[in-house]
């Protein structure tokens, strides 16, 4: 039965187009499963679904009825609710069980003004057992372990017979025995009728728990799949997907080796990675969420420590202890996450970009904002930075051109090793073309690294090609005739030797 | 367009057109105002204060504040009267255990906010406590002054060093004579530092870019933890040297003098938020945001404005700066003028 039709559903942030006409039906008892890679429009979705934002066009039904919620409790009223990637936006950490469970009887109009604690406690152990959970109602939320927690949040929600529930990204902070826990509760909420939105893209999760699944890509729908058996492959494929793009890569083969590392462990219970990444070359690695590829970064650039393994600079050790050691070693990276992790948010354009490098422009410490705006200058012309001037607050920059800064930042000096985590996250075409362009161009005098979640970026940069899942190596191209097919069923981890053989 | 110029300008030069009007006003409104004599009053009145402000506005600059500024330029001054009246020390013995206990008190507050995760304004508020006890016990809670008796007996014999007044009391001759007091210069030339540190060096531009993302900051390899710890040093060492002043011009160690001085100096750095539209604490502003508190109670002193009012009358400009800063800079969307 269908409980809720999404149509032509579109959605922009200034001249960003997030969501260019989404169509979808939710039916009740039915698990849908939404894939997409970061930036796809998922969350911006399921914002529009819960009240969060506004759509610009299209619209949703609810049980046949139009639905458009003006804020989140709107939403929520009318029956849509939503747990967060986040769990403690879910629940009140420092307030007992009983409390969290019934919070929105304390909050509905008429609720009387005294707290009948013993009533409350009463009603909320009703919730609890009909949910399967067994903590005592009045354990503090926060003296929890995270998936009670998660349960609570999803327990809160389902108070109020919910006809939709969305679970975004549930199971990222989860272990997979309270993973299977939580999906326990899932298959019981489906048998009574609700319908289930559940974000992931996690293979795992997917594979034990989907009914159907729907890809997004560029913010459309590129994917339905709702034949049994599900075809996990080409939902990959779908979410990552793969136009032939028209840069043309002549690979390099690298020969002298500048970053070596030998026995890195990634994951617990998984062989360790070894990889070399030579002058000259620029290395893509891949793979999805949780394959690693963050922790492998981090622990090329100092910010963790390797837990064991070696790992060699132009044949010397390396053992960064700090990212300022890992820079005086010549190993420069440029973060993900481009709001949180790399752009001052106060400054300009000029101090954004020279802002590792402030040493280098200054005499006895004293700044010298001359030399400062020359070299900035000149790197805004090479990258194309579309700007007033290097003067500029970074804020007035779109996120192309801020990327494109945050690039930069690295690019002032020369370095032996060049990490790029996620360089086109939130970058329109055109940027990621000017940026790819000039990396490759650059890339001689180094080695560079590049990861990338998306397979067409990987495509478009690199001169090889590494994927990786679960902590592990599990494929190595060059980038000329890939067999698209292997990669795909490597990065989905569905890459055992005898699939190898079926997927070609 | 034409409207947003307008916006522009008022909050760039907003600020000083209103302490240039006041200054105007004053002037022809009260005899006397306008006079040398009566600018270094303003000056020395707001010295002090002026200093210890431009230490907290290094902490603001990191995203952090310092509440223990008041507190430990009160322990400075009972420190070098201690020191000196009845541990009988030279001056410059004085000033130097006054700085390193500055230094030290600074050093604490970093490692408590940076090693131990403690909430900036919960770790200054308690180390403001627990100096404002601890200066107490030595004496047992009573001011320090020559021939004062000491608990096994006798009388304290030391007394405050010339060189010590000295620095409290000694005045340049600059145009006339005996007019401007050495707070003053120290003062300037303080603010003056201090400014060159954040504006103009390596070090500063990283301190703010660590306020404005502490993150992103560590990523490019800046020691956040350090520049932090260092940001509560300088602003525990300057207001130990309000502290030294002030005691210097005192001449004995008043228990309850420099009650105000926290509130005082922490609106100054505020109000400086203002000045020019920065919308972020900096040293230039700070300077003009406490005199301009000290040329508007100098102003309604001389027009017989009650002494009581004052306190009204600073939290009133900080109110209007306030809004100044967090309002109309809001509106004008994101810039750096870094």
């Amino acid at each position: 039965m269908n409980v809720c039709k999404i149509s032509s559903l579109h959605k922009s942030f200034g001249q960003n187009h997030v969501l260019r006409g989404i169509d979808l039906e939710l039916n009740s008892g039915e698990i849908l499963v939404l894939m997409g890679a970061n930036g796809a429009g998922k969350s911006t979705l399921v914002k529009v679904l819960c009240g969060f934002h506004q759509a610009d066009g299209g619209q949703i039904e609810l049980a046949g009825q139009p639905f458009a919620p003006l804020d989140a409790s709107d939403a929520l009223s009318q029956g849509v609710v939503t747990v967060h990637q986040s769990i403690d936006d879910g629940v009140i950490p420092d307030l007992d069980v009983a409390t969290n469970l019934m919070l929105d009887r304390l909050t509905r109009p008429g609720a009387g003004l005294m707290v009948r604690d013993r009533h409350l406690r009463r009603e909320a152990r009703k919730v609890a057992e009909s949910m399967g959970l067994k903590m005592d109602v009045r354990s503090r939320v926060a003296d929890l372990a995270v998936a009670d927690r998660q349960m609570i949040a999803i327990a809160r929600a389902m108070a109020r017979a919910p006809k939709v529930l969305i679970l975004d990204e549930p199971t990222s902070s989860l272990s997979a025995a309270e993973a299977d826990r939580l999906f326990a509760l899932i298959d019981r909420l489906k048998t009574q009728g609700v319908a289930i939105l559940y974000i992931s893209h996690r293979m795992s999760d997917i594979r034990r728990i989907a009914d159907r699944i729907v890809c997004m890509r560029d913010g459309a729908i590129s994917g339905n799949f709702d034949q049994s058996p599900l075809d996990y492959d080409a939902a990959v494929t779908a979410m990552l997907g793969h136009r032939m793009t028209d840069v043309d890569i002549d690979p390099v083969a690298g020969e002298k080796p500048v970053l070596s590392l030998r026995g890195i462990p990634l994951q617990m219970g998984q062989p360790t990675v070894s990889l070399e990444a030579k002058e000259g070359e620029v290395l893509a690695i891949t793979g999805l969420l949780g394959s690693g590829k963050s922790k492998l970064a981090d622990t090329i650039f100092g910010i963790l420590r390797a837990e064991g393994g070696e790992m060699q600079v132009d044949g010397a050790p390396y053992a960064p202890r700090s990212v300022a050691d890992a820079m005086s070693a010549g190993v420069f990276m440029s973060s993900k996450d481009r709001s949180t992790k790399a752009v001052i948010p106060a400054f300009d354009i000029a101090n954004n970009m020279s802002l590792p490098f402030l040493g280098a422009f200054s005499r006895m410490s004293l700044l010298s904002p001359a030399q400062q705006t020359k070299a900035v200058t000149a790197m805004i012309d090479r990258l194309g930075i579309v700007c007033q001037s290097s003067s500029d607050g970074i804020g007035t920059l779109s996120g192309g051109n801020q990327q494109k800064v945050m690039i930069g930042r690295w690019l002032m000096k020369d370095c032996r090793v060049l990490v790029l985590d996620e360089p086109f996250q939130g970058v329109d075409i055109g940027a990621r073309r000017d940026i790819g362009r000039h990396i490759r161009a650059t890339a001689n005098s180094r080695a560079t690294i590049v990861f990338v979640s998306e397979i067409d970026e990987a495509f478009e940069i690199a001169d090889r090609i590494l994927v990786l899942h679960e902590g592990k190596i599990v494929g190595e191209h060059r980038n000329e005739n890939v067999d698209l097919d292997a990669l795909i069923a490597q990065v989905s981890g569905a890459s055992a030797p005898n699939q190898m053989a079926g997927a070609q | 367009m034409k409207n947003d110029a307008v916006i522009d300008f008022a909050i760039r030069f907003g600020f000083l057109i209103l302490l240039v009007g006041l200054v105007v006003y004053f002037s022809l409104s009260a005899s006397g105002f306008a006079s040398p004599r009566s600018a270094v009053f303003v000056l020395q009145s707001v010295a002090i204060t002026g200093i210890l402000a431009l230490g907290v506005t290094c902490t603001l600059v990191v995203d952090g504040f310092d509440l223990s500024i008041g507190a430990v330029a009160t322990s400075a001054l009972m420190l070098s009267a201690y020191s000196m009246v009845i541990l009988e020390h030279s001056a410059f013995v004085a000033v130097l255990l006054c700085l390193l206990m500055g230094a030290g008190v600074g050093l604490l507050n970093g490692i408590l906010i940076v090693r131990f995760r403690v909430p900036d304004l919960l770790a200054t508020l308690g180390m403001m406590f627990l100096l404002i006890g601890l200066q107490r016990i030595p004496t047992q809670g009573n001011s320090i002054a020559t021939g004062m008796r000491l608990t096994d007996g006798s009388t304290a014999e030391g007394t405050f060093a010339a060189g010590f007044l000295w620095l409290g009391r000694h005045r340049f001759d600059v145009v006339l004579e005996r007019l401007v007091p050495v707070p003053v210069v120290v003062f300037l030339i303080i603010a003056v530092l201090i400014w060159v540190f954040l504006e103009l060096t390596r070090h500063g531009r990283l301190m703010y870019a660590i306020g404005s993302n502490e993150r992103a900051a560590a990523l490019v390899g800046a020691n956040v933890n350090r520049y932090k710890i260092a940001a509560y040093m300088i602003s525990g060492v300057t207001a130990s040297i309000g502290g030294i002043l002030l005691a210097a011009r005192l001449g004995r160690g008043d228990i309850a003098s420099g009650n105000n001085l926290l509130l005082d100096a922490v609106a100054a750095s505020l109000i400086g938020f203002a000045v020019l539209g920065a919308a972020r604490p900096n040293a230039f502003g700070t300077a003009i945001g406490a005199l301009f508190v000290g040329i508007l109670l100098q102003g309604m002193t001389m027009m017989n404005a009650p002494y009581y009012t004052q306190d009204f009358v600073k939290g009133a400009v900080l109110v209007i700066a306030l809004v100044f800063t967090f309002y109309l800079s809001a509106k004008r969307g994101a810039g750096g003028s870094h």
